[in-house]
């Protein structure tokens, strides 16, 4: 029990200092940190619509962070979460828009299986390359990331175009694609698909604890020629590596297409595909960790949402801000290991 | 130091009194006392994991002791960090060399401690003055401007210890220094320190290597299990002395080897080389290293048969796994580790415990924990968790083919004495064993046929007892017949 507690010090130590560190420089513009602290915290947890609010920023991190954290198990850099999960969602709203016909149950299922494919796929063709040619990963998931984006740029505006619309978003799913939200959140869209974020979580874990794909997988990204010498295909592995990363990115688009809007929406991200990385290293890649550090992201991202208003100085880049300190002060492991006084 | 007629009185260079130490709830190292001469060679001894490296981090401020005190020529020092110890001359070679491998021989040296012009610019010109003057001094050349990346083991080697003179050491640690170097550098090696010693400089060598302790210090102090448990000056002692105390018990230090027992078919067949390998026979590759070894070993079928890789940090393990993920590497969809289940491969993680348990009692790996990361283990017990691992001890059956590439290398004397004492068994069991080695001691001892390689080619080929010491090394050194 001790071990487990000691282990989770360092984090939490971590975020607080991290957030310490953001809140007084936001300090300098004038607002005293404490008013922009309860602004945060009101802003995050102060009501069921935002805490709501809070879930709904967090499930499709807590994929995102899942899929890179998949990469970086097996040695892989995935940037393309981003580019991954814009090409889910529009797969999502493709199919409940070209397939009016599917009843309930079904349909967001087959949304949900689209959406994965399609992030899949777009995730193999880097994993592809990478196996069999030694094309840098890294280079062709953010390459992919724009052609994913004018990808969905023509799908929307050529194909799927909301006739009446005057935005670039397709036009709504059938509606018995719709997952709808909870009561409980009052008018955020947190629905049921948010329990799709934990049961992948749980899926990676089991992943890697109980097959012996997980496994090599660890090996090839452990120790890349120690495998390849104990006879593991390592292109095999990183291109499941990469198929998976994809697809679970694909998935964080659901709760957006089938709860939120109902429709995809070109730009409906934040930046989620990217901040997965940081929630990826802030939650030292473990299914547990990712979801507490999506919890963390998803809380700054509604914290700041209308810091603007709260505070005289403060605008919402503040998120950025903190989510950088934070991520500086869980890496700083000098920090750390001074501070347990193992070594001077 | 200065000599002087009273040498006998001065301070000592070193000491440490009732040094403790340790992580967590296991001590490393407990009520360690020390002391070395000023102007001496001292050996520090003992088996992998005895506390030798722990204690001499210490001394070099990398580790803080928990209790104790640590004495430089008679004065108390607390060091607050390795910059500390540099500053009262205190240096350490480690083990793997903190080198950078794009930079000059030049630019490694003075990398942290360069002489500076106006603006922050290196003052080359004075580094060059100031470390040609101490190569001449002792009689240490290295070619300056060289990128290191491009340089063997014994000159990156040389550049670590030349960093140390520059930052004015007078008493250099050096970590297991012949881990990695061929007999010729290691004499060369021996040359430079003996100069050093006489010089003035205390030097402090860790190692395991009985025959270096004997041949090269004047003082020698034995660790075992977090303790000191010896002291002596070398001419009164001998290998056997030195390696009971390591061990604690007599130690056999020359493995026995029976008769070979009925040859079988040819298990290795290397038509390249012009040689086989039978069911039941060592056959002993020796030779000088970078003559082909790592070549034969990369074009060998990998596998069917055990294999102990030259570099097992590099081939052998997962370093920042749990232990048990390395001893199953390459198994892991043999029973009973995996199983299949509904079309797809599970891993069995209680298996592997329990089979990793049987391991670690079997070949007295430690710690016994399956958790702990291969890379906190010491390099005999992670060369027996590969060893473990590719003799089969799953089902009790040894593969047909043993491939060790350099089995020992960087290994202690009791893990060595298992290791040869396995490879003999499996030997008579009917595996046939090609043991690559640069130890021609090593070589001598196993082999049932010695192949000597030079430049790519088996130039000489004896029986057991055919020839000696002097004769293989006229071949390796690449006498023609």
């Amino acid at each position: 029990m001790s071990g487990i507690l000691k282990r989770l010090l360092q984090p939490f130590l971590a975020v607080a200092l991290g957030l310490a560190l953001g809140l007084g420089i936001a300090a300098l513009g004038g607002d005293s940190a404490w008013v922009i602290l309860k602004a945060l915290l009101n802003s995050a947890f102060g009501s069921r619509y935002d805490f709501g609010m809070t879930l709904f920023y967090s499930a499709p991190l807590v994929l995102t962070g899942l899929s890179v954290a998949m990469g970086l198990e097996a040695g892989l850099f995935n940037i393309g979460a981003e580019g991954q999960m814009g090409l889910g969602a529009l797969a999502a709203a493709a199919v409940g828009i070209g397939f009016p016909g599917v009843p309930w149950p079904l349909a967001p299922a087959l949304a949900v299986f689209a959406a994965f494919l399609a992030g899949a796929t777009w995730g193999a063709i880097p994993g592809w390359l990478r196996a069999k040619r030694g094309s840098h990963e890294v280079i062709i998931t953010i390459m992919m990331n724009f052609i994913a984006a004018g990808v969905a740029s023509y799908f929307t505006l050529y194909v799927f175009k909301a006739p009446h619309s005057q935005n670039s978003e397709t036009s709504s799913v059938a509606a018995a694609y719709l997952i709808h939200p909870f009561a409980f959140f009052m008018d955020a869209p947190v629905s049921a698909a948010l329990l799709l974020s934990l049961v992948i979580a749980g899926g990676t874990a089991l992943f890697f604890r109980r097959t012996v794909a997980g496994y090599e997988l660890r090996a090839v990204g452990a120790n890349e020629m120690a495998a390849r010498f104990a006879g593991i295909d390592v292109g095999r592995s990183q291109l499941l590596a990469l198929t998976f990363a994809g697809g679970i990115a694909g998935l964080a688009g659901i709760p957006e297409v089938l709860s939120a809007s109902g429709r995809f929406r070109m730009g409906f991200s934040p930046g989620y595909g990217f901040m997965g990385i940081a929630v990826a290293l802030l939650g030292r890649r473990r299914a547990m960790g990712i979801i507490a550090a999506a919890l963390l992201f998803g809380a700054l991202q509604k914290g700041t949402a209308y810091l603007e208003l709260d505070t005289q100085h403060v605008t919402r880049d503040l998120s950025q801000i903190l989510q950088a300190l934070v991520i500086l002060s869980v890496s700083a492991d000098g920090l750390w290991r001074w501070l347990k006084n193992d070594r001077l | 130091m200065k000599k002087n007629s009273l040498e006998s009185f001065a301070p000592f260079a070193v000491e440490m009194k009732g040094i403790r130490k340790a992580f967590g709830g296991c001590v490393a190292s407990r009520d360690i006392h020390l002391q070395v001469k000023a102007g001496s060679i001292h050996a520090i001894v003992g088996e992998n994991g005895a506390g030798k490296s722990t204690a001499m981090k210490m001394l070099y401020g990398m580790l803080k002791p928990d209790a104790g005190e640590i004495w430089i020529r008679g004065e108390k020092r607390r060091w607050r960090s390795p910059q500390d110890a540099i500053r009262a001359g205190i240096g350490m070679v480690h083990q793997h060399f903190m080198l950078a491998g794009p930079y000059s021989v030049l630019e490694n040296i003075i990398l942290g401690d360069e002489p500076r012009l106006a603006l922050g610019w290196i003052d080359r010109k004075a580094a060059r003055e100031k470390l040609e003057a101490l190569s001449a001094r002792y009689k240490l050349t290295l070619p300056w401007d060289q990128e290191v990346a491009a340089l063997g083991v014994g000159m990156q080697q040389r550049i670590e210890i030349i960093k140390l003179l520059y930052r004015n050491a007078s008493i250099l640690i050096l970590d297991e220094p012949t881990a990695v170097l061929t007999p010729q550098e290691t004499a060369e090696l021996f040359v430079q320190l003996r100069r050093l010693r006489d010089e003035g400089k205390t030097v402090l060598l860790i190692t395991h290597k009985l025959k270096e302790v004997l041949e090269l210090s004047d003082e020698v102090t034995v660790f075992r299990g977090g303790e000191v448990v010896g002291h002596r000056l070398t001419q009164n002692t001998n290998a056997d002395d030195l390696a009971t105390l390591m061990v604690g018990r007599k130690v056999n230090l020359r493995a026995e080897v029976p008769p070979p027992p009925q040859l079988g078919e040819a298990v290795l067949q290397v038509p390249e080389l012009g040689f086989e390998v039978r069911a039941g026979e060592i056959v002993g590759i020796a030779g000088v290293e970078g003559n082909g070894q790592s070549e034969l070993l990369a074009g060998l079928p990998r596998g069917f048969a055990g294999f102990i890789p030259e570099d097992r940090h590099r081939e052998g393990l997962l370093l920042d796994r749990p232990v048990s993920e390395s001893f199953v590497l390459g198994h892991q969809r043999r029973k009973p580790y995996g199983h299949r289940f509904c079309g797809i491969w599970m891993l069995d993680r209680a298996a592997i415990e329990t089979e990793y348990a049987r391991a670690a009692e079997e070949y007295d790996i430690r710690p016994r924990s399956p958790q702990v990361n291969a890379r906190d283990l010491s390099g005999g017990n992670q060369q027996k968790v590969i060893f473990a691992r590719e003799m089969g001890l799953r089902g009790g059956k040894a593969p047909e083919l043993l491939v060790a590439a350099q089995p020992t290398r960087g290994v202690d004397v009791g893990a060595i004495e298992l290791i040869h004492a396995r490879m003999i068994q499996v030997r008579n069991e009917g595996t046939g064993v090609l043991l690559v080695s640069s130890e021609l001691e090593e070589v001598m001892a196993l082999s049932d046929r010695i192949l000597v390689i030079y430049g790519g080619k088996i130039v000489a080929r004896f029986a057991r007892g055919e020839a000696d010491e002097h004769k293989i090394g006229f071949y390796m050194g690449g006498g023609v017949a």
